[in-house]
C-alpha cells in the first residue's frame, strides 16, 4: 500500500463527509453553499494573480528552447518553424499546438530492450495513451464546465445550450446522459490507475499528484450522481448558483441534498487549490520559457538582465593611456 | 518584471472570461419560476406521485413509461398510493397539465433542458 495515494484518498473521503455532514446534520446551507464558494474564488483570482506575476518577474536569462527541429541558420538549410521558431508568429505557433493539442506530450516515447534476433538492442517505442488519456480529460473537463454555465447565466447563452446538445446527442435515458461527464470520469479514473499500477509513475507520485486526480474523480461522480441517481431540484439549484452570480447570494427553499453542497464543496476546494499546487500549469504552460522562446541565440544578441555593469578597460584607452611610451620604445601604435 | 504589457494583457483576459456571469448577468436577480396549475390539477390536489417526488423523478418516469408501452406493452402504471393511471404523456399528464408554456416550459428553460417527448408527442392547444 502507498501512503501518498491512501492520504489523498482518505483527505478525498473525509472533505466529502464533512460537507455532507456539515448540511444534513449542522444545518450549514450558507457556509457550504455561499461562503465557502465566495471564499474560494478569492482565493482563487489573487493566488493565480500572485503566482503569474511571481513567474513574470524571474528573469530568463538564456533563450532555452527545446528544440527538436533545426533551427534557422543559412538559407539552404531547411528550417523547421514550429520545432524551432525563430520569431512570434513561430512561437505562437507552436504555443497553440501545445496548449490546444498537447503536442509534447504526442511525442511521448517509452525506451525498452528487446531480444529480438538472439542479442539486446534497445529500442525506443512511440507511446500515445497518456496523450490520449490526458486530451480526452481536458476536452472533457472544459466541455464540463462550459456546460455548467447554465446555472450561471439567464437567459442560457445559445453556445451553452448547443454544447449541451451536441454532449447529449446519444440521449441515453432521461435526464439525458452526457458524453463529457463520462468520458471526464473515465479519464481521471485512467489517470489515477495509471499512477498506481505503473511501478515508476507509482515510485514518482505524490500526495499532490493524487490528490487533485481524487478530487476530480468526486467532482464528477456527485455530479453524475445527482443527474442521474440521487437527483436534486435542478432549478432550486439554479436559483442557488443564480444568486451566486449576481451577489444576492440566499439558499432557495427547495429540495436540494446534501450532495450538492459536496459537490459544490470539492469543486471549491479544487478552485482554492489551483494557485498552490501543480493545477497551476493551466497559467504555466503559456510562461514556458522552453515553448514561448524563439530559437534566435545566433541571430540576436540576448543579455543576462541581471548583468552588472562590467568596468572594462579596451586597447583603445589602453593606447591612449601610454601611446607615448610605446613610440619610445618602438612599439606599433595603430593611431598616431 | 519581463513581458509586463504580454503577461497582464494576458492575465486580464483570463479574468474578464472567468467573470463571465458576473458581467452578463449584471446583476439581475431570477428567482426560480413560478408554475401555473390549471384548475383541474389545482382540483385533483395530487399528481400520481407526491410533488417532490414529480418536480426531480418526472423525466425518469416518463422515461420509463415510454419504455414499458412502446416496448413491452404495459400500459398501466400503479402509483405508490396504489392508484392505477394510463401511462400516456399526452393523455394522463397533459390532461391535467394542459398549459405546457406555463408548466413543463418554464422550469424546462429556466435550466436549458429541451426533452424530445414533444418531437413525436402532441400537446393541447392552449385556450388563452
Amino acid at each position: 500500500m502507498n501512503a501518498a495515494y491512501l492520504y489523498s484518498l482518505i483527505a478525498v473521503v473525509l472533505l466529502g463527509l464533512l460537507a455532507y455532514a456539515g448540511v444534513a446534520v449542522a444545518g450549514l446551507e450558507g457556509l457550504f453553499g455561499i461562503f465557502i464558494p465566495y471564499v474560494a474564488l478569492i482565493v482563487f483570482v489573487a493566488g493565480f494573480a500572485n503566482r503569474i506575476i511571481g513567474w513574470g518577474k524571474t528573469p530568463v536569462p538564456f533563450r532555452i528552447p527545446t528544440t527538436s527541429g533545426q533551427q534557422k541558420s543559412l538559407p539552404w538549410v531547411k528550417h523547421d518553424k514550429f520545432d524551432s521558431p525563430y520569431n512570434t508568429i513561430g512561437v505562437i505557433g507552436r504555443m497553440a499546438l501545445e496548449i490546444l493539442l498537447f503536442r509534447s506530450l504526442f511525442k511521448n516515447s517509452r525506451v525498452g530492450f528487446s531480444d529480438a534476433g538472439g542479442y539486446q538492442k534497445i529500442y525506443y517505442k512511440w507511446v500515445v495513451w497518456l496523450w490520449l488519456f490526458a486530451i480526452l480529460f481536458h476536452y472533457a473537463f472544459l466541455v464540463t464546465i462550459v456546460r455548467h454555465l447554465r446555472f450561471f447565466a439567464e437567459p442560457v447563452p445559445f453556445f451553452v445550450e448547443m454544447l449541451a446538445k451536441v454532449d447529449g446527442m446519444m440521449q441515453v435515458g432521461a435526464p439525458g446522459m452526457y458524453l463529457s461527464g463520462v468520458v471526464l470520469l473515465g479519464m481521471a479514473m485512467l489517470l489515477l490507475v495509471r499512477r498506481i499500477v505503473l511501478p515508476k509513475v507509482k515510485y514518482i507520485s505524490m500526495a499532490a499528484d493524487y490528490f487533485p486526480l481524487l478530487l476530480i474523480i468526486g467532482i464528477a461522480a456527485t455530479g453524475i450522481l445527482m443527474r442521474h441517481f440521487a437527483k436534486v431540484d435542478v432549478a432550486a439549484v439554479k436559483e442557488l448558483t443564480m444568486g451566486l452570480a449576481t451577489f444576492r447570494p440566499a439558499i432557495p427553499e427547495g429540495d436540494i441534498s446534501a450532495l450538492f453542497y459536496v459537490h459544490m464543496f470539492f469543486v471549491s476546494l479544487l478552485v482554492a487549490y489551483i494557485p498552490f499546487s501543480k493545477l497551476m500549469h493551466m497559467g504555466g504552460v503559456f510562461l514556458s520559457p522552453t515553448r514561448n522562446l524563439p530559437n534566435n541565440s545566433r541571430a540576436v544578441r540576448h543579455v543576462n538582465p541581471w548583468n552588472y555593469p562590467v568596468k572594462t578597460h579596451t586597447y583603445e584607452e589602453y593606447e591612449d593611456d601610454f601611446r607615448e611610451k610605446m613610440k619610445e620604445a618602438g612599439l606599433p601604435v595603430e593611431k598616431e | 518584471m519581463y513581458d509586463k504589457g504580454k503577461i497582464v494583457t494576458g492575465l486580464v483576459i483570463f479574468f474578464v472570461i472567468l467573470a463571465f456571469p458576473f458581467w452578463y448577468n449584471r446583476g439581475a436577480s431570477s428567482p426560480a419560476p413560478e408554475l401555473e396549475l390549471t384548475d383541474k390539477a389545482k382540483q385533483a390536489e395530487k399528481c400520481i406521485e407526491e410533488t417532490a417526488f414529480m418536480t426531480k423523478e418526472h423525466m425518469q418516469l416518463l422515461n420509463q413509461w415510454r419504455d414499458a408501452v412502446a416496448r413491452d406493452g404495459y400500459r398501466i402504471y400503479v402509483s405508490e398510493d396504489g392508484d392505477e393511471y394510463v401511462a400516456s404523456l399526452t393523455d394522463t399528464c397533459m390532461d391535467c397539465h394542459s398549459n405546457k408554456a406555463d408548466f413543463c416550459d418554464r422550469c424546462h428553460d429556466y435550466v436549458s433542458v429541451s426533452p424530445y417527448c414533444w418531437d413525436c408527442h402532441t400537446y393541447p392547444e392552449e385556450n388563452n
